[in-house]
């Protein structure tokens, strides 16, 4: 199917998809001599189902988080958005290609980066791999030649690139997969997890680079990460997904006031003191130093009662982790369903 | 930049990227070709006994055309090196492949070419090898200038005829996970019936006869033939032509499994 002569409408989307599902045929096994036995001649397998009727549209220029627990369908979404993986049921369009086809026009205009897959040529330089993607992507050199120097000075890669990849450290190899995942400018890029693993300095430099790479091309970006930050500095809007059905797709902001808003403080004091006054202690394994939550609301004026009234040393306000507001999101909808 | 220009280019750049990584690693080769040349040493000694003991020839090969059989045959075997298909195993469990299927290329081509570029490599640390052998074996060997052609092209031949039945047979693993008993089939129908272990001049009518309705002999009893002779130019066009059907029947068989591998591939390490 060519662009723009897609099964599924949407004027202005990068990403439309309706009803996609994917199901794995898994096999099934007890663990024994006697079952792999019997699984000779009786093969048994289960249905696993990891997307199930999942449907959204992106906007061209649009950042969204997708967000879920571990085996939520993410990363299976993502394949089948990218072309990897034939979905079972449903149908996708990016930029107006059905990824399952394969075209070669739409995987050249398509990226995706996974946190823990290594691209680059192991033992060479990434220079090296620059090059080999300007072929493979039919690059003209003098637009590579901008296009490369360019991700280079904007990811401050420098002499890196002229090292093997084997003698980088995580971060570097990851701003190195990054740049070479880019160099043939996408329009669509899927992120899956691309700051695993690195240091606070390195996330926030990768965060940067993405929303400055966003504004200067107008990219279409379908990002996954289990830190918080990340979707907070990138995403206005996010989806989120459990056992491989879309449970919530809107504003960042709503999600978590709707499911997220508590704040947890870790209260460090020069005497143990009863904090159940406040908030809800969640931990006092520590007597000196408990934890307690409280309403995202009630932040400032509870922290401001602490200081007066307690022998306070030390005090953070933490936003609670992007996995217990999923967890709560989905407590909420099992509830309310 | 037209299709055929932007292939060259992309299989220069991949050659010239193995090359810089193969000489990285020229220890590492050496000792690689010096165990592999083990092999064919092993079959020119017994050989030559037997021909020294059935009074200087067996099947019409003196010790010296026999020198001269197995110390091209170290050339060849290291032009027939492709990807295996216990590279394709690793390759689908460790998820490399879903890199190379989210490129607008073949990944046959990244292959073919890698492993080409690897060849001058080995053809350049082959030369030293080869002079020591012929030092010690003294083979005899004058071909004609036709038989020099069609050995240049034929090794060539024989490289892409190997790199796309073990293509095919590693596509397998996207169907079973494991290929390695397959491939331990054909590496000893190959072993027996390409003449690799033994020249097929050497081989029972039967076995000459089958080897001619199969691909093996063209991927290295051919070309070591081509070079080493008796040979006609007639045959040395006969060997081509065959070599060029092998080629095409290779690139369709890849074509046709690859199409419907592609469909089954799940991702088997995510």
């Amino acid at each position: 199917m060519s662009s723009g002569d897609s099964a599924v409408s949407g004027d202005h989307a990068s990403i439309v998809v309706d009803g996609l599902g994917k199901t794995f045929n898994v096999p099934v096994r007890e663990p024994g001599l006697r079952s792999a036995v019997t699984s000779l001649f009786n093969r048994k397998t289960n249905d696993v189902v990891a997307v199930d009727d999942v449907g959204f549209t992106v906007e061209a220029g649009e950042i969204v988080g997708f967000l879920g627990p571990n085996g939520a369908g993410k990363t299976t979404t993502l394949k089948m958005l990218s072309g990897l993986l034939h979905p079972s049921e449903g149908q996708a369009s990016v930029l107006g290609y059905t990824p399952f086809d394969r075209d070669k026009e739409f995987l050249r205009q398509i990226t995706l980066v996974m946190g823990n897959r290594n691209q680059l040529q192991w033992d060479l330089p990434a220079l090296d791999s620059f090059e080999m993607s300007r072929a493979v992507y039919r690059i003209p050199r003098p637009e590579f030649v901008e296009q490369r120097d360019e991700l280079i000075e904007l990811l401050d890669l420098g002499e890196l690139v002229s090292k093997p990849v084997r003698n980088l450290s995580l971060g570097e190899r990851m701003k190195a997969e990054i740049a070479n995942s880019l160099l043939h400018r996408p329009a669509v890029l899927f992120l899956d997890e691309p700051t695993l693993g690195l240091d606070v300095t390195m996330q926030r430099r990768i965060r940067s680079f993405l929303a400055d790479y966003n504004r200067r091309h107008n990219a279409t970006i379908l990002l996954t990460s289990h830190y918080m930050a990340d979707v907070e500095a990138l995403c206005r809007r996010v989806m989120v997904i459990n056992n491989g059905s879309l449970m919530f797709d809107g504003d960042l902001e709503l999600l978590s006031e709707r499911f997220g808003g508590h704040r947890t403080l870790v209260v460090t004091l020069s005497e143990p003191a009863d904090l159940s006054t406040y908030g809800e202690v969640v931990d006092d394994s520590t007597p000196s130093r408990p934890s307690i939550r409280i309403g995202g609301d009630e932040a400032a004026a509870v922290t401001a009662r602490l200081l007066a009234e307690q022998p306070v040393i030390d005090l953070t306000i933490e936003q609670p982790p992007i996995d217990d507001v999923i967890e709560r999101a989905f407590g909420v909808e099992a509830d309310t369903a | 930049m037209s299709t055929l220009r932007w292939y060259g280019d992309l299989y220069l750049t991949m050659a010239r990227l193995a090359i810089i990584e193969q000489f990285q690693y020229r220890a590492a080769n050496y000792m690689y070709m010096i165990g592999m040349v083990a092999e064919p040493v092993v079959y020119l000694v017994v050989w030559s006994v037997v021909a020294t003991q059935q009074g200087g020839e067996v099947g019409g090969m003196t010790p010296r055309t026999i020198a001269a059989y197995y110390i091209v045959w170290t050339l060849v075997r290291n032009m027939n090196i492709v990807f295996t298909p216990f590279g394709w195993e690793q390759r689908i469990r460790e998820g490399q492949l879903s890199g190379q299927l989210l490129r607008p290329l073949h990944p046959i081509h990244y292959d073919l070419a890698f492993f080409a570029g690897w060849k001058v490599v080995v053809i350049v640390m082959w030369l030293p090898i080869a002079a020591v052998l012929a030092w010690l074996f003294r083979p005899e060997i004058d071909p004609r200038l036709s038989q020099v052609a069609v050995f240049a092209v034929a090794i060539w031949g024989a490289y892409l005829i190997r790199s796309m039945l073990l293509w095919m047979l590693g596509m397998v693993t996207f169907w079973t996970t494991r290929v390695g008993a397959a491939f331990d089939f054909f590496f000893t129908a190959e072993l027996l019936l390409s003449g690799r272990v033994v020249p097929m001049r050497l081989m029972p009518d039967w076995a000459q006869t089958l080897a001619r309705y199969l691909p093996f002999e063209s991927t290295f009893g051919f070309p070591i033939t081509a070079l080493v002779g008796p040979i006609s130019d007639a045959e040395l066009i006969e060997g081509l032509v065959r070599q060029a059907f092998w080629i095409v029947a290779g690139a369709v068989g890849v074509a046709l499994m690859w199409r419907r591998a592609t469909k089954v591939f799940t991702s088997v390490a995510g």
